[in-house]
């Protein structure tokens, strides 16, 4: 057992776990079976993990390998949409990680109010991503070749200021769309969505989609607003030229776990 | 969905989602829990992590790529703006 550590998925409630035969199917992130810890009205869904893959200097390392975050962030990911299915879930950050399940029923305990308090606002609720993608023109000097004119031929450089000035107002057309569009999204959202976390815009080596991500939002939504959510946002940027609304989901409520500030709360029950 | 308020309609495998959607979700969402936990990894700045990940990953893939072409390495790099390349 000292060779073990805990790794915890998520919380749920421990009058509504998911079935047995739910996770029975499922493997966690080092590929041995899932199973709760309950403690009074919570339960925390967990696995055994190794320690020489899960110690605190393991992980540093493994973080940084982006083949074993993968790995790990998918069976992760897998052991919350099989509880999303069944249950409300409450996910946890990926690699949390515990010296054994004592130490996890010890933590239940100690927040047993404020686990309940999140699960009851994440009920029949789902989240989805909305993405605004824009075309917008590549900031790089045109190819000379392709933005010359006959007429121009004899003047490169005059051709090369009249490309560079029309790159520069189409660059700023976009900018302008992309703006109205994400504005649209929210307009779109309002009366659905009862929450809105923003992310990061996508960019780096991992953004494959086309285009220049300008929003990256997700949305909590009540389960039963569901589609109509989803297809007001895949039409919000209709008409608009060279803008794309990427939605993902329905998600479990990873970007909705922070406990409300006691204002916000206070309009939640209201709602 | 094809009934209000069924928990059914999810499928429990889904389509495989985008690792940048998910880490966006796993490195910034999620509670996070500090105290008891014996390892620190709350503390750490986990989408720094992944970003640097990312970056690592994204500069080995152009090391493979420019292994191969790193002696006309100027001609690969043709946006050097105007005048640059003499073509």
């Amino acid at each position: 057992m000292d060779e073990q550590l805990c790794y915890a998925y998520a919380v749920v409630r421990s009058s509504d776990p998911p079935e047995r035969t739910a996770l029975a199917d499922v493997r966690g992130v080092a590929g041995a079976p899932v199973t709760l810890v309950r403690s009074g009205a919570v339960a925390a869904v967990v696995s055994a993990v190794p320690r020489e893959e899960f110690s605190e200097a393991a992980l540093k390392v493994g973080l940084e390998d982006i083949r074993w975050l993968e790995a790990t962030a998918r069976a992760h990911h897998l052991v919350i949409e099989t509880l999303a299915a069944h249950t409300t879930v409450l996910p946890m950050r990926l690699a949390t990680v515990y010296l054994d399940e004592d130490r996890v029923r010890e933590m239940l305990r100690e927040r047993e109010t404020t686990f309940t308090t999140l699960l009851d606002r994440l009920a029949d609720h789902v989240e989805w991503g909305v993405k605004v993608y824009a075309e917008v023109p590549p900031a790089s000097p045109p190819d000379p070749v392709a933005a010359g004119r006959p007429a121009d031929e004899a003047n490169p450089g005059r051709a090369y200021l009249r490309s560079r000035r029309h790159q520069r107002q189409e660059r700023e057309d976009a900018w302008r769309l992309a703006e109205e569009a994400v504005r649209r999204t929210e307009e779109q959202a309002r009366g659905l969505a009862v929450e809105r976390t923003r992310h990061r815009p996508q960019e780096g080596g991992l953004a494959q989609a086309p285009g220049e991500n300008v929003s990256n939002d997700a949305y909590l939504v009540p389960r039963r607003l569901s589609e109509e959510f989803r297809s007001r946002m895949l039409h919000a940027a209709d008409g608009l030229h060279g803008i794309r609304v990427e939605v993902t989901g329905p998600w479990a409520p990873y970007s909705f776990t922070a406990p409300l500030a006691p204002d916000a709360q206070e309009e939640a029950r209201r709602r | 969905m094809s009934e209000h308020g069924n928990y059914d309609d999810r499928p429990a495998r889904q389509q495989q989602v985008a690792l940048i959607d998910l880490l966006d979700r796993l490195l910034s969402g999620g509670v996070v829990l500090t105290g008891d936990l014996v390892l620190s990894i709350a503390d750490i700045d986990l989408v720094r992590i992944s970003l640097r990940a990312v970056v690592v990953a994204v500069r080995e893939q152009l090391d493979e790529q420019w292994a191969t072409f790193l002696p006309q390495r100027r001609t690969l790099t043709g946006h050097g703006g105007y005048g640059d390349e003499p073509r």
